[in-house]
C-alpha cells in the first residue's frame, strides 16, 4: 500500500458497508467495533465491509480473497456502488466514486469499469454477439460497429464461430467467456471479476485461468479479481488480500502471505500451500558460514525453492543466492532438505 | 414535456366543461332505435324487446318482433333482460320495449313520472292475474283445503326436504312480482318459501304433481296455457281490494287482477316511428298468446316459428297493428 | 387422518387430541344448554337491507347529477362502452369468414398449424351451435376485459415485480379480489357502473386483473438477478434495464399472465350476463330460467370451445422454443388465411349461413328428459338422502347455536390450524357478518359449503391418492383435469341442473365437479412430492403400501392437503353463490334476488359483502402455517 493515490487505478479509504434498518446508528456509534454475531444480535444489522483501506496499481492484478461469507462479493459491488456503500472513499481513475451523481456513475460503469460475474448474468434471450455487445448498445452504439467491435473481442476470447448461438446452448465455460467478452466490449480501465470460475469444473477452471493470465498480458487491464480459492488467488494475483468477516486481514504478494501471515488465520489458509513453489530461495539463504565454500552455482534471489532442487542435487556445493549482483546468502542441501521437510526454518522463525 | 401536459390538462378540462360532464342517458354504447343504427343495409333500424323470463311474454314480443322484421323491415335484438333491469334499461338504451308489465306501479313513478325515461304505450289486452295454485286432485281430496285459513291444517302433507318442517309453497323465477313472505308471514301460514327458480320448474312440478298425485302448492298465474293441459285450482286468499297491496310488508290479500301493458322507451316513443305505432296499436286475447306459448313450450317450435303460424293463421288480427 | 397418524405415534405422554377434544366437549356442552338462545334470524327488512337499498335509489336519481359520476365513474362507464362498441363492430364487420381467417392467422403465428386448425375448427364450431351472434359479442366482451385487465395488470404488476414494498401492498388486496366469489361484486358495480355491456366488462376485470397482475410480478421478480446485476454494471438505465433485460426474460411467464387473464374473463362474462352484459352468458341464463339443457348446452360448448382455442393459443405462445424467430414462410402462412378471410367479407354473408347449422335443442332436451324419468327414483333418493341426513340437521345446527358459540368455535378452530392472527381476521369476518343481518342465511350457506367440500376431499382425497400410486390411472386422469380446468365454472351448472332440478343439492353438485380437480392435482403433486429416499427408508423397513400411504406420504403431503382443502373451500364457495341461480338458497338467493327485485337490492348488495366476509373467514381458518400461492397452480409451476 506504498504507493500514492493518484497513481493507483483504485484507492479505497474507510470503507463500511452495514446492512440493516439502522446501519447509521451503528456507524456512528461504538457498535461498529463490536464482532459480526454480537452486532447482529444487538442491532439485527450486519457488517459486511469493515473499514476496508487498499489501493490497486494500473495494470495490476489485485486479488481479493476470503471464504463465503467475508464480505468480499459485497465490497467488488461497493466500488461501483452497485450496493451503495455506508461510509468510506472510493477513487477510481482519480474520480470520487462516492461522489458521482446517477447519470455520472452510469457513466463511469459504461466507460471505465466493467464486471464479469459467478453465474454469468448472460441475457438468454440474445444471441452471444447481442450478449457481448450489450454494453455497446446501451451507450448507443450503432448496431454495425457493435457488432464488428463484439466479433473481434469474440475472436480475443475465443468463441470465433459461435457468433449465432444462444448462451444456453454453450459449455459453462464458454458461457464465461461471452461474459469475460462481454465485460471486454466495452474497452474499460478496470474490470472486476467477481468468483468468476467458481461455477465452472476443475479443469475448464484452470485453462480459464490460464485464459485470464493471456488476456492481462495482452489487453493489459487493471484486474480485481475475487475469490474464495487459495491456488486461484496465488496463482492470478500480484498482491492478494485477504478478508476476514468483513475486514482485510493482510494484503501482500503471495510470498508474503506464505513467508509472513500477518496472523494465525492467515497462517492456517497457507498452511497447506506447497510452500516450495511459492516461496524463493530469498526467504531461506542464511549468511555462510565461516569456512563455507563459495565456489558452488550462483542463483537470483527471486528463484523459487522448487527450481533449486535441481541445481542442488546437481552441485554438492552450497548455492550462492545473488540479489542485485551482491551475494544475499547461501543455501545447501540440508538446508534446502530441511526447507522441503517443513521444520523450522528461518523463514517460519521470522514470522 | 410540463408544456404538452399543462396543455392537455386544459384540453379535458374545456372538455369537462364543454358538456359538463358525462350522463346516462343511454346514447353511448348502444345504437338509436330507429335511423342511424348500424345495422345492414336496408334496415329501418333496430328495436330492442327485453326477454322477461315467462313464456306468455316471450310469445307477445316474437309476434311483435315478427312483424317488426318481416312487415316493416326492422331489425329486433331481443336481450334476456327480467322484469325490473329491463325499466333501468330504458335508461341506459339497452331496451326499448318491455311487451307484457305486470303493474308495477313503484317503477312506472321512478322511470315514467320522475325520471321521464319511459312511457305507457297502451294495453296488451290481455288480463293478468297471479295466485296460489295446488292440483285438482288435492282439492277433490281434501275438504276446504282451497281456503287460505286450512292451509295450516294441510301444512305437512307439503312438506319436502327442501322446507324442512314447514309446508313447501314452491316459487319461480326469483324476478317475479311477489307478495309470498309477507302473506306467509301477515296470514300466519306455516309454510316456506322455496325458490324453483324458473316457470319451467313450476310447469314440471304442476305436471307431476297432478299426474302422480303428488301434493304441491305454487305460485302461477294466468294467462298461461297450462291451464288447458293440467287441471290446477286456484287457493282462495283474502279478496283483494283497492290499495290492500299498498304497502309491501303488510299485504294480507290476494294479487288483483291486472291489465297488462306496454311500456317504451320515451326515446323509442319519440324516434320509433312505425315500429313505436305497431307496438302501440298491438293488442290480442290470452287465447292469442297461450297458443303460441303452447306451440313454443310443447309444440317443439322456436318462437320465430311459433310467431310465424300464428301470424299465418290470424291475419286480420295483425293487420290492425300495422300503421298506415 | 394425518394427524390420527401423527398421534398414534406419539400416544406417550398428555395425548395430541385431549385438548381439542376436550375444546369439544365443552362446545357441545354449550350448544346443548344454550341452543336457540342468541340466534340472529333473518329479517329481508332488516334496517341494514333498507339503507342501502335506499342509497340506491339515492344514487339512482343523482347518477346524473353527482359530480362523482358525472365527471369520474359515468366518463369510464363512457369509455369501456365505447371500446365494446368499437370490438364489436370490428368483429361484425369482420363477418365470419374475416374472423375465422384472422383468428386461423394469429393462431398460426402463435403456435404453427395445428393451433391454427384448432382454431379455424373452433371459430367454425360457433356458427354451426348456431351462436354466431353471441359467440361474436362474448368475444368483443372478453376481448375488452382483457385488454383493459392487461393494461391495468401488466405495469402493476412489473412494479410489484420490482418492488418488493409494492408487492407487499398489493398481495392482501389481490387475495380479497381472488377470495371474492364473482357473483359478490355484481351488485356493487351495477350500483356505480349501472347495467349493460361496460358494467358487464368491469366486473370481468376485477376477475381478471389479479392473475395478471400476480403473475407478471412472478415473471418479473423471477429475472435472474445476476443478469439485472450485469446490465446495472455496465451503467444500463433503470428504463434499459426494463426493457433490454426484465421484460424480454419474463415474456413468456408474461404470456401465462395473459393465458390466466383470457381464461378468468371468460368464466366471468357469462356471470356478468347477470347485469345485462351482452353475449352467450344470455344463453346460458335463458336456458336457466326455462330449465331447458337444450338451450344451455350449445352455449356452454361455445363457451368451452372459445376457452379451449384461446387457451392453446396463448398456451403455445408460453411453450414456444425461446430462440425461435418467426420464419418468413410461417408469416406467408399465416397471411394466406388472413387475406383470403378478409378477401372474403364482401362475398359471404356476414352472419354464418343457417344453412350449415346444426340444431340440437330438440335432442338435448329429449335426452335429458329421458334421464329425468328414468334416474329419477335415483337422483331423488341421493337428493333427498343427503338433505335429510346432512344439509338439514347441520343447518338447524348452525342456525339455531347462539351466535357467540359459533363464534368462538371459529376462533379456536382457526388459531389451531392457523394460528392466532388468522384467527383474530376469521372472528372479526364472523362478527362483521353478523353486524350486517344476514347471519342466519350465511350459516345455511357454510352448511351447503361444508357438505360440498367434505365431499369434494372425500372424492378428491381418493383419486389423488389413486393417481398418486398408479402412474397409469394418473396419465389417464391428467388430460381430464386439464380439460375441466380450462372450462368456466358455469358451464358445471348444466349437468347438475339436468339431473337434480333446482335444489341446495344442484349447488353441491356442481361445486363438487368444480372443486375436486384442483384438490385432485394438489394431493397428487403433494404425494409425489415426498422425497425418493423417504420413501425408499420406509420401504425398506418393510412398510406395506397402506402402511406407506398413512404413515409417511400422507402426513408429509399433509401441507398440500391442507391447501387443497383450502382452495377447495374457496372454489366451493364461490360455486354454491352461483347456485343461488338453481336454487341453493341463502346468501347467493339474496344476491340473485337483490338484481331482480329493487326493494331487495340492499340485502342483496349485504349478501355480496358477506359472502366476501365468508369466503376470507373460511380462507383463513384452512390457510394453515404456509404461504398461500395463487390458485390455478397448474399452469404457474
Amino acid at each position: 500500500m506504498g504507493d500514492s493515490p493518484d497513481s493507483a487505478a483504485i484507492t479505497v479509504e474507510g470503507l463500511w458497508k452495514i446492512f440493516g434498518p439502522r446501519a447509521h446508528e451503528v456507524l456512528d456509534g461504538d457498535d461498529r467495533h463490536l464482532d459480526p454475531v454480537a452486532l447482529r444480535e444487538k442491532t439485527g444489522c450486519t457488517a459486511a465491509v469493515r473499514d476496508v483501506s487498499f489501493a490497486v496499481r494500473p495494470g495490476e492484478v489485485f486479488v481479493v480473497m476470503g471464504l463465503s461469507g467475508s464480505g468480499k462479493s459485497t465490497l467488488v459491488r461497493c466500488l461501483t456502488r452497485l450496493v451503495e456503500p455506508s461510509a468510506g472513499t472510493i477513487t477510481i481513475g482519480g474520480e470520487d466514486v462516492r461522489a458521482a451523481s446517477p447519470a455520472r456513475l452510469r457513466e463511469i460503469r459504461r466507460h471505465r469499469v466493467s464486471m464479469v460475474f459467478q453465474h454469468f448474468g448472460l441475457l438468454p434471450h440474445r444471441r452471444v454477439i447481442d450478449n457481448v455487445a450489450y454494453g455497446l448498445e446501451i451507450q448507443g452504439a450503432a448496431r454495425a460497429e457493435r457488432h464488428a467491435r463484439a466479433a473481434e473481442i469474440l475472436s480475443l476470447v475465443g468463441l470465433d464461430g459461435h457468433a449465432d448461438a444462444y448462451p444456453d446452448q454453450l459449455s459453462g465455460g464458454m458461457q464465461q467467456r461471452v461474459g469475460l467478452a462481454r465485460a471486454l466490449a466495452v474497452d474499460p480501465q478496470v474490470m472486476l471479476l467477481d468468483e468468476p470460475f467458481s461455477a465452472l469444473d476443475p479443469l475448464i477452471r484452470r485453462d480459464m485461468q490460464a485464459e485470464v493470465v493471456r488476456l492481462h498480458r495482452e489487453v493489459g487491464k487493471t484486474m480485481v479479481f475475487i475469490t474464495h480459492d487459495l491456488s486461484e488467488a496465488l496463482k492470478l494475483g500480484e498482491r492478494i488480500a485477504i478478508m476476514r468477516a468483513g475486514a482485510i486481514v493482510q494484503v501482500g504478494t503471495a510470498e508474503e502471505l506464505v513467508g509472513a501471515p500477518a496472523d494465525d488465520y492467515v497462517a492456517d489458509f497457507v498452511r497447506d500451500v506447497p510452500r516450495a513453489n511459492v516461496l524463493t530461495l530469498r526467504w531461506i539463504c542464511r549468511d555462510p558460514e565461516p569456512g563455507e565454500p563459495l565456489d558452488g552455482p550462483e542463483l537470483p534471489a527471486g528463484t523459487r525453492v522448487a527450481d533449486a532442487v535441481g541445481v542442488a542435487s546437481a552441485s554438492s556445493r552450497p548455492i550462492k543466492v545473488v540479489a542485485g549482483g551482491e551475494l544475499a546468502g547461501v543455501v545447501d542441501r540440508v538446508d534446502l532438505l530441511a526447507f522441503l521437510a517443513g521444520q523450522d526454518t528461518p523463514a517460519r522463525a521470522k514470522a | 414535456m410540463n408544456i404538452r401536459l399543462l396543455a392537455g390538462l386544459v384540453a379535458l378540462g374545456l372538455a369537462v366543461a364543454g358538456c359538463g360532464g358525462a350522463t346516462v342517458d343511454g346514447t353511448a354504447g348502444s345504437s338509436a332505435p330507429a335511423g342511424g343504427s348500424s345495422a345492414s343495409a336496408g334496415s329501418a333500424g333496430t328495436v330492442k324487446i327485453a326477454i322477461n323470463p315467462w313464456v306468455g311474454y316471450e310469445a307477445s314480443a316474437n309476434v311483435v318482433a315478427y312483424l317488426l322484421e318481416n312487415e316493416l323491415g326492422y331489425d329486433v335484438e331481443l336481450p334476456e333482460i327480467k322484469e325490473q333491469l329491463a325499466w333501468e334499461g330504458f335508461e341506459t338504451g339497452d331496451v326499448d320495449v318491455i311487451i307484457e308489465n305486470w303493474g308495477h306501479p313503484d317503477l312506472k313513478k321512478q322511470f315514467i313520472e320522475d325520471k321521464k325515461v319511459a312511457v305507457e304505450a297502451g294495453s296488451t289486452g290481455n288480463k293478468g292475474v297471479i295466485g296460489w295454485y295446488i292440483p285438482k286432485w288435492m282439492a277433490d281430496e281434501y275438504p276446504g283445503i282451497t281456503d287460505y285459513r286450512n292451509l295450516n291444517k294441510y301444512a305437512e302433507l307439503f312438506r319436502t326436504s327442501e322446507s324442512g318442517d314447514q309446508g313447501q309453497l314452491l316459487f319461480g323465477d326469483p324476478s317475479y312480482v311477489s307478495n309470498e313472505d309477507a302473506l306467509i308471514r301477515n296470514l300466519k301460514l306455516d309454510y316456506k318459501v322455496v325458490v324453483g327458480g324458473s316457470e319451467a320448474a313450476l310447469i314440471k312440478s304442476a305436471q307431476q304433481a297432478q299426474e302422480q298425485r303428488q301434493p304441491l302448492l305454487f305460485y302461477f298465474w294466468d294467462p298461461h296455457w297450462l291451464f288447458s293441459k293440467t287441471e290446477l285450482v286456484r287457493v282462495n286468499l283474502p279478496p283483494y281490494t283497492e290499495g290492500c297491496d299498498a304497502d309491501p310488508k303488510k299485504v294480507a290479500c290476494d294479487y288483483p287482477e291486472m291489465d297488462l301493458d306496454k311500456i317504451v322507451s320515451k326515446r323509442f316513443a319519440d324516434t320509433g316511428g312505425k315500429a313505436y305505432e305497431l307496438v302501440k296499436n298491438f293488442s290480442w286475447t290470452n287465447e292469442h298468446q297461450n297458443a303460441v306459448a303452447d306451440d313454443m313450450t310443447n309444440g317443439g317450435m322456436t318462437g320465430e316459428e311459433a310467431a310465424k303460424k300464428w301470424v299465418e293463421a290470424n291475419p286480420t288480427v295483425w293487420q290492425a297493428w300495422i300503421p298506415k | 387422518m394425518s394427524s390420527t397418524a401423527v398421534s398414534a405415534a406419539a400416544g406417550l405422554r398428555l395425548p395430541r387430541w385431549a385438548v381439542p377434544a376436550g375444546a369439544a366437549v365443552v362446545i357441545a356442552a354449550a350448544y346443548v344448554v344454550f341452543r336457540g338462545t342468541a340466534t340472529l334470524p333473518h329479517d329481508d327488512e332488516a334496517p341494514q337491507f333498507l339503507a342501502v337499498t335506499e342509497l340506491r335509489e339515492w344514487i339512482d336519481d343523482h347518477r346524473n347529477d353527482n359530480p362523482l359520476f358525472l365527471y369520474f365513474l359515468n366518463y369510464i362507464r363512457l369509455f369501456v362502452g365505447a371500446l365494446y362498441t368499437f370490438f364489436q363492430g370490428v368483429l361484425h364487420a369482420l363477418g365470419w369468414p374475416g374472423i375465422t381467417g384472422v383468428m386461423g392467422a394469429l393462431a398460426w403465428l402463435a403456435g404453427g398449424r395445428r393451433i391454427a386448425l384448432v382454431a379455424v375448427a373452433g371459430v367454425s364450431t360457433f356458427g354451426v351451435l348456431g351462436l354466431w351472434e353471441s359467440s361474436v359479442d362474448t368475444l368483443a366482451l372478453v376481448g375488452v376485459a382483457v385488454l383493459l385487465s392487461l393494461a391495468i395488470g401488466i405495469p402493476v404488476g412489473v412494479w410489484a415485480g420490482l418492488s418488493a414494498r409494492v408487492r407487499r401492498a398489493v398481495t392482501p388486496v389481490l387475495d380479497v379480489m381472488q377470495i371474492m366469489p364473482t357473483f359478490a361484486y355484481l351488485a356493487p358495480l351495477a350500483l356505480f357502473f349501472h347495467i349493460g355491456a361496460p358494467a358487464g366488462a368491469i366486473a370481468t376485470m376485477i376477475y381478471a386483473i389479479p392473475p395478471a397482475i400476480r403473475i407478471t410480478a412472478l415473471a418479473v421478480s423471477e429475472v435472474s438477478p445476476t443478469a439485472v446485476e450485469a446490465s446495472v454494471s455496465l451503467g444500463a438505465t433503470r428504463r434499459q434495464t426494463l426493457v433490454k433485460v426484465y421484460l424480454p426474460l419474463a415474456r413468456s411467464t408474461m404470456a401465462l399472465a395473459v393465458n390466466q387473464t383470457i381464461m378468468m374473463a371468460l368464466s366471468m362474462v357469462v356471470i356478468a350476463n347477470l347485469i345485462s352484459a351482452p353475449g352467450l352468458g344470455g344463453d346460458i341464463i335463458r336456458g336457466l330460467s326455462r330449465a331447458q339443457v337444450g338451450i344451455m348446452l350449445p352455449a356452454g360448448v361455445a363457451v368451452v370451445v372459445m376457452a379451449v382455442v384461446l387457451d392453446r393459443m396463448t398456451m403455445a405462445l408460453v411453450d414456444r422454443d425461446p430462440h425461435a424467430r418467426l420464419r418468413r414462410l410461417d408469416l406467408v402462412a399465416a397471411g394466406v388465411p388472413a387475406a383470403a378471410g378478409v378477401a372474403l367479407i364482401p362475398v359471404l354473408p356476414q352472419v354464418w349461413p343457417e344453412s350449415l347449422t346444426i340444431d340440437m335443442v330438440a335432442e338435448v332436451n329429449a335426452a335429458v328428459a329421458w334421464a329425468e324419468t328414468n334416474w329419477y327414483a335415483v337422483t331423488t333418493f341421493v337428493k333427498d338422502a343427503t338433505s335429510y341426513a346432512l344439509l338439514n340437521p347441520l343447518e338447524s345446527l348452525l342456525t339455531s347455536a347462539p351466535w357467540w358459540l359459533v363464534a368462538l368455535t371459529v376462533l379456536l378452530v382457526a388459531w389451531r390450524v392457523s394460528g392466532l392472527r388468522r384467527a383474530l381476521t376469521a372472528l372479526a369476518c364472523l362478527l362483521a357478518i353478523a353486524l350486517l343481518g344476514v347471519w342466519e342465511h350465511t350459516m345455511q350457506t357454510m352448511t351447503t359449503v361444508a357438505v360440498a367440500v367434505l365431499v369434494a376431499l372425500v372424492i378428491g382425497l381418493a383419486l389423488g391418492v389413486a393417481a398418486a400410486r398408479s402412474p397409469r390411472f394418473s396419465a389417464v386422469q391428467r388430460p381430464l383435469l386439464d380439460a375441466a380446468q380450462t372450462m368456466p365454472a358455469f358451464v358445471y351448472l348444466l349437468p347438475a341442473l339436468a339431473l337434480f332440478g333446482t335444489t341446495r343439492f344442484t349447488a353441491i353438485f356442481a361445486s363438487v365437479v368444480y372443486a375436486v380437480p384442483p384438490v385432485v392435482r394438489l394431493v397428487e403433486d403433494g404425494i409425489r412430492a415426498v422425497p425418493a429416499p423417504v420413501v425408499e427408508a420406509a420401504v425398506s423397513a418393510g412398510s406395506t403400501p397402506g402402511q406407506l400411504l398413512w404413515k409417511v406420504q400422507l402426513p408429509m403431503a399433509r401441507p398440500a392437503i391442507l391447501l387443497a382443502a383450502n382452495q377447495g373451500i374457496v372454489m366451493t364457495l364461490a360455486m354454491v353463490v352461483i347456485g343461488g341461480l338453481v336454487g341453493a338458497g341463502a346468501l347467493g338467493y339474496d344476491v340473485v334476488s337483490g338484481f331482480s327485485q329493487r326493494t331487495d337490492f340492499g340485502m342483496g348488495f349485504v349478501a355480496g359483502v358477506a359472502t366476501v366476509l365468508l369466503g376470507v373467514m373460511l380462507d383463513r381458518i384452512t390457510q394453515g402455517a404456509d404461504r398461500r400461492p395463487s390458485p390455478r397452480k397448474r399452469k404457474v409451476t
